[in-house]
């Protein structure tokens, strides 16, 4: 499997195959159960929101080995409309999609390091990264 | 079309989701689902997660929207099955799924609805509503 690899994330099933592609790649880290779960779920609350708030987009993997260290960095980015405050967006409940407006918060905590660049009109990035 | 096949056992519906859900046959789910309860007459839905290896946010929310029609409907929803590694991310992703209630398996989750049902009620107060 490569190391660094980039999905398209425009449709519902495309949802399907990030969750398929993170957990093969998680597996192949190491990572225990709880983690590949953890890693899964936050793949698919942003993949999701690129799709309902991106118009679509992409999603890259990239397996990370820095000296003893593996972890797992993901990338959702989209050419949407942007987050105007993303303080407010990081909020849980907040919400201008109709869901429960947990995905980008609850992608925050179940990962290890967590950047969201965005500006309006120009489209949003998320990165996370998830270590052993 | 795709569907989850939902089995009636008694007054119980019972559904089983083996599948990794995409939305569109989370929404089927929640139709056919308020079709049968009234078709069926049916005053308990039992739905079986055992085999979802992750539960999002989307499909907490079909969850609660599913157990929310149900109390609607006069039927209650037990969801039985959920992995403990699901259950640990679910909370950290602050989905901790209020008003469904849950059973460790189908057995006791049957237990649940049979002993509410026999106090009379549908367990809408226990539920917490």
């Amino acid at each position: 499997m490569p190391d660094d690899e980039t999905l398209p994330v425009r449709s519902s099933n495309d949802i399907v195959v990030v969750r398929q592609v993170v957990r093969m790649r998680a597996v192949e880290i190491g990572f225990n159960l709880v983690e590949q779960t953890k890693i899964v779920t936050a793949a698919s609350e942003l993949a999701r929101n690129t799709i309902d708030h991106g118009g679509g987009g992409s999603a890259r993997l990239q397996s990370l080995r820095n000296g003893g260290r593996a972890g797992l960095r993901l990338t959702f980015e989209d050419k949407g409309p942007g987050i105007p405050d993303i303080e407010l967006a990081l909020k849980d409940g907040y919400t201008t999609g109709g869901g429960l407006g947990l995905g980008l918060s609850g992608a925050r905590r179940l990962s290890n390091e967590f950047e969201i660049q965005s500006r309006p009109g120009e489209g949003t990035r998320v990165t996370i990264t998830r270590w052993k | 079309m795709e569907r989850i096949p939902i089995l009636k056992m008694n007054e119980f519906l019972l559904v089983s989701i083996q599948v990794d859900m995409h939305d569109r046959l989370a929404m089927t789910l929640q139709d056919d689902l308020t079709d049968r309860i009234v078709r069926d007459r049916a005053r308990g839905v039992l739905i079986d997660i055992s085999s979802l290896e992750i539960v999002d946010s989307f499909i907490g929310r079909m969850i609660g929207n599913i157990a929310a029609m149900s109390r609607v409907l006069d039927a209650e929803t037990v969801v039985v099955g959920m992995r403990p590694a699901v259950a640990i991310t679910l909370v950290e992703l602050g989905l901790a799924l209020p008003g469904v209630r849950t059973s460790l398996n189908v057995d006791k989750g049957m237990e649940l609805l049979r002993s509410s049902l026999a106090r009379g009620g549908n367990g809408h107060r226990d539920a917490g509503r």
